[in-house]
């Protein structure tokens, strides 16, 4: 039997969990919200400890150790721009975690032996942790792969895939079938691998531009797994805050999804459904105007209202400082100017205003796509600078492009369009850009920090 | 009270309870909130730890302590980087003078 005092420490976790979940859906009280969730995590982890005898004490608090080294270097060096694939490979290791606590409470099970009071339905519930787990995991690790650009952004797809899909569903489920009638350890093993090739399966078809998207979903089956967990294990903590990240994780995969225009059921199996999304996916030789930075220092210099449209492209090169250093001189030039934010500019949601305030960009100069939709039609010169399909009016009028529904940006109404390229080659999404070849478009090659330092120079010589 | 019952009950509540706390979260916190999200459910670090702690072979020891890095890296890493994320939010807050650091 738990010690009451241990379950009343549960339930304060518990409690954590959900303000922290309630103050990270707040601006001002997110970062509060954030470190209350880690206190309430802190509080079930030492009080574990005291539920009942536990073996193997130094190994467990090594482990720990390591765990916690691994986990405080990675989340402290690495990149903001590569944010969004670590939080993929922590949901990943997450879900494989479970997966694997599951595996071990089947063995005990199995020592038990059958009949020896296990319910059936904590049988359905390991079942379900060991696959939903390694479904996180595997699914995780591709995301990862694909943000990192380890393979292609782009769905990978090939003949048989939907057969071998669903075949794995059914073979799945068949087997948690067997798992909860005759408990075995080698069916659990061989369920955790058919779940690995799932998670895969699952996550190949889907686009560079959708990944956020799957992220924010395999987080909300991590969750399930680690609810279904608590049950095995007769654990409220698990429970609790399995279930409040499955259930929030899940609503928050919707909410994504509409602010990109699209339905989850779309994101994962639309590549499926033919090849026409796939897009082009080649640079075009179509005729562009291009035009150095001198030529463009001038356009901005003398017009009167600016937008800048940052994207990822902005962040990788690292000018974001260059550019807010550009808006000052503008600013100072009695010129009004603002950031455009498309909601998932960058990789995800609210990512490039993470990018924007490490450059110290102030937030006033921060507009949401439906606050500055307007003020296109009254702009003079809209700078797009390493972004390409937010501001893609394909997303309006191609009904077979992986973008289409998305809102987007509506630069084109723009007096004229400034794209800060690298090359021709198509963004995330794999779609070439209309826009690209409008009379009223300039193009600025080259890459965006030294083409920034250019046009700072240049403006500033003005 | 059938004991499953009690346990499907805080599963249902906490569904509506998980779902209504983030109801009105705005687009620029979805990142943020996604990342504090994924950090809680490394609370597995406690099943984790229950289960090695009854470990009975080495297999299963060795299992245990792989779940057990696994799940501090989740949740540790992840509670570290949602901060990093939010200290930026509040930083921009008030006008900060420019430090060399990003020199």
């Amino acid at each position: 039997m738990i010690p009451v005092w241990v379950q009343l420490a549960y339930l304060v976790a518990a409690v954590c969990f959900v303000l922290a979940l309630k103050g990270l859906s707040s601006p001002r009280t997110a970062r509060r919200g954030n470190q209350i969730g880690a206190v309430g995590a802190l509080v079930a982890c030492v009080v574990v400890f005291f539920e009942g005898e536990l073996d193997h004490l130094v190994p467990i608090l090594v482990a720990i150790a390591v765990g916690s080294l691994v986990g405080v270097l990675g989340a402290q060096r690495v990149q903001m721009t590569q944010m969004p694939q670590l939080v993929a490979l922590f949901n990943g290791v997450g879900g494989g975690a479970a997966a694997l606590v599951a595996l071990l409470e089947l063995d005990e099970f199995v020592d038990a032996g059958t009949g020896a009071g296990v319910e059936e339905f904590a049988l359905v519930a390991t079942a379900f942790t060991v696959v939903v787990g390694s479904v996180s995991f595997s699914g995780s690790l591709v995301t990862f792969a694909k943000l990192q650009e380890l393979m292609t952004t782009r769905p990978v797809i090939f003949a048989g895939l939907p057969v071998a899909f669903g075949g794995g569903l059914v073979a799945a489920l068949v087997l948690a079938v067997v798992v909860v009638l005759q408990p075995a350890l080698w069916v659990g093993v061989v369920l955790a691998l058919l779940g690995l090739v799932v998670g895969t399966l699952l996550v190949l078809p889907v686009g560079g531009a959708d990944v956020p998207i799957v992220i924010s979903l395999l987080n909300a089956f991590t969750g399930l797994a680690v609810a279904a967990g608590g049950y095995v294990l007769d654990n409220t903590v698990l429970l609790v805050g399995g279930t409040l990240v499955g259930a929030a994780g899940t609503f928050l995969t919707l909410l994504m999804a509409r602010a990109m225009g699209r339905s989850v059921a779309h994101t994962l199996f639309g590549a499926l459904k033919g090849g026409s999304t796939q897009g082009a996916g080649m640079a075009s030789d179509r005729p562009v105007k291009s035009a150095g930075p001198a030529d463009v220092a001038i356009l901005l210099a003398y017009a009167q209202r600016v937008i800048i449209v940052p994207g990822y492209g902005l962040a990788v090169a690292q000018a974001q400082h260059t550019l807010r250093e550009l808006v000052d001189v503008l600013g100072e030039r009695g010129i009004d100017v603002d950031y455009a934010i498309h909601p998932v500019a960058g990789r995800m949601p609210g990512h490039m205003n993470v990018l924007l305030a490490e450059a110290q960009v102030p937030y006033e100069q921060l507009k949401e796509m439906n606050d500055i939709n307007g003020e296109f039609k009254h702009t003079d010169v809209v700078l797009v600078v390493g972004a390409n399909d937010v501001v893609n009016p394909g997303a309006r009028t191609i009904p077979s492009a992986p973008i289409y529904g998305m809102p987007i940006l509506d630069v084109d109404q723009a007096e004229q369009v400034v794209f800060m390229k690298r090359s021709m080659r198509p963004g995330f999404a794999g779609i070439e850009n209309e826009l690209l070849f409008d009379p009223r478009t300039t193009l600025l090659f080259g890459d965006a920090k030294d083409t920034m330092g250019k046009l700072l120079n240049a403006v500033k010589a003005l | 009270m059938n004991e499953s019952v009690v346990w499907l009950t805080i599963f249902v509540l906490s569904v509506f309870v998980g779902i209504e706390v983030i109801s009105k979260v705005s687009s620029v916190l979805h990142t943020p909130l996604m990342s504090g999200a994924n950090a809680i459910h490394g609370v597995i670090l406690v099943g984790a730890i229950l289960v090695t702690g009854h470990a009975e072979s080495t297999l299963a020891l060795a299992v245990g302590l792989v779940a057990v890095v696994l799940a501090t890296i989740n949740m540790v890493g992840g509670f570290v980087v949602t901060d990093r994320m939010l200290q930026m939010f509040t930083a921009r807050k008030k006008p900060v003078a420019r430090g060399g650091e990003d020199a």
